[in-house]
């Protein structure tokens, strides 16, 4: 199963049948879930119209960490099976999960002011994730630090599976540390703390969320591919036409 | 064993033929830690107060100047591609190197840190879990930083990427060595800190060397 998507077109083959499917899922979740967050939802009876913010915040939360952890998988599988989409998927993955960091930041620091009267403060849950944010752009330098990519996607992959000891403390952290951010209410065990009028839209948005983020690593990893077979094909004809340079030794040399 | 005490004289033998590139590092550690008094202004209540929190933050930033030169000299003139196709397992090699860079770099910094406990006026109390704190949180940072340094290694501007590599996993060195020195100093007992210290070290121990023996191996591809 897994080495048979290792072929490029294969997975491309996939990917494309895949991908309009995907993308009107994406399209009805994320509309449904905005029309259910913003008119079929009640605010909240302590925290008013700013509940709303939790249907964009918790999700991208979610999706931070999901992304996080798929590259981690993503790079183990091309470390050990030397699995080449492996590595450009990890790396399609990593902005885009950047990206969701940056959101559940921003719109916590924007949820925070109005409820706790301060942007930012350094309890364990939001240092953990703004750490999660420096692993990303870590992740992300050090995959383009390299002149030859397949050393920058190996020793990247290396680093995600070393910083994915960050998931669980993410995870823990409001349970370990006494902290201002509110613990778990929906993966409660038994009955999630949350009404159903609310978990309605956050579980569309949630899942709107995840197909989107598999939308734009297909979309990502579609281009990467292509980029590199432009490049391959780019080097193959600089190389035929040197080679033929090369026989005549005055013009030879400099060409490449 | 043999090969990894050669190893590690080796590499002493050259940091003390290379006296200049630890001192650097001891006088940024030293230069560093008294911009502190210039910034926050010289109120000695308040130097004591963020004095452990200075140490640490100014330790690992002078620990980070010293990465660089961790495998990269080995790799420009040849010798780490004989060390990698050596016999002896590749993990026993690094975690030799990263021994040597400790005692090279991470003694230095634990000798210099009490005397800038001293200038930023740290309590009496704190001193002797200071010393066990950094001798841990020290070594924590050779052992992540060898990490590091062997994954940059031969890439564009490897040092800025080294320390956005190093700087985030290092975070729970921080908080746990400037909690330990907090605690001593407030009269709590820092043996809760100093236990994770202990547990992140040995966790540190088994995983860095291996993983760096991995990134070097990929850097001879």
């Amino acid at each position: 199963m897994l080495h048979r998507f290792a072929n490029p077109t294969r997975f491309l083959r996939l990917a494309n049948a895949v991908l309009p499917w995907l993308t009107g899922i994406t399209v009805l979740l994320i509309a449904t879930g905005i029309y259910f967050a913003f008119a079929a939802s009640p605010p909240d009876y302590q925290q008013g119209q700013t509940v709303r913010i939790m249907y964009v915040h918790v999700p991208s939360a979610w999706m931070a960490m999901f992304a996080y952890a798929f590259i981690a998988v993503a790079s183990a599988v091309g470390l050990i099976w030397k699995h080449p989409v492996a590595h450009v998927c990890a790396l399609a993955a990593a902005p885009v999960g950047a990206c969701f960091t940056l959101i559940c930041l921003t719109t916590g620091s924007l949820w925070g002011k109005p409820m706790w009267g301060t942007w930012w403060v350094w309890d364990a849950r939001l240092t953990s994730v703004l750490i999660l944010f420096f692993l990303y752009l870590a992740f992300i330098a050090l995959a383009n630090a390299f002149d030859d990519a397949s050393r920058g996607e190996k020793a990247s992959a290396v680093l995600a599976l070393v910083g994915s000891v960050i998931l669980p403390v993410i995870k823990f952290s409001v349970d370990w540390w006494n902290t201002l951010h509110q613990p778990a209410s929906v993966t409660k065990v038994g009955m999630p703390s949350i009404d159903a009028s609310m978990l309605t839209p956050l579980m569309l948005m949630a899942l709107g969320f995840t197909t989107l983020f598999f939308v734009l690593v297909i979309i990502r990893t579609r281009s990467e591919l292509a980029a590199r077979r432009v490049n391959a094909l780019r080097s193959a004809r600089i190389h035929a036409e040197t080679g033929e340079l090369e026989t005549s030794p005055a013009t030879g040399g400099k060409q490449s | 064993m043999k090969t990894v005490v050669a190893l590690i004289i080796r590499d002493i033998r050259i940091a003390l033929r290379q006296l200049s590139d630890t001192m650097s590092v001891i006088a940024f550690f030293i230069i560093a830690a008294s911009l502190f008094p210039f910034g926050v202004g010289p109120d000695p209540n308040l130097l004591a107060r963020m004095a452990p929190g200075i140490l640490w933050v100014t330790a690992l930033l002078a620990a980070m100047l010293s990465f660089d030169r961790l495998f990269q000299t080995d790799y420009e003139d040849g010798t780490l591609e004989l060390l990698v196709i050596a016999p002896h397992p590749l993990w026993l090699t690094a975690l030799a190197k990263i021994i040597a860079h400790w005692l090279t770099t991470g003694i230095p910094l634990l000798v210099a840190s009490p005397v800038i406990g001293i200038m930023l006026n740290l309590e009496p109390t704190g001193y002797g879990v200071l010393i066990v704190a950094m001798a841990l949180g020290t070594a924590i940072i050779s052992l992540i930083g060898a990490l590091g340094a062997a994954l940059t290694l031969g890439s564009r501007r490897s040092g800025v990427l080294l320390s956005l590599l190093v700087i985030p996993l290092v975070v729970p060195v921080l908080i746990f060595g400037a909690g330990a020195v907090d605690a001593a100093i407030g009269g709590f007992s820092a043996a809760q800190p100093l236990l994770v210290l202990g547990g992140l070290f040995l966790a540190c121990l088994v995983l860095c060397p291996w993983g760096s023996s991995i990134a070097l191996r990929l850097s001879m591809e």
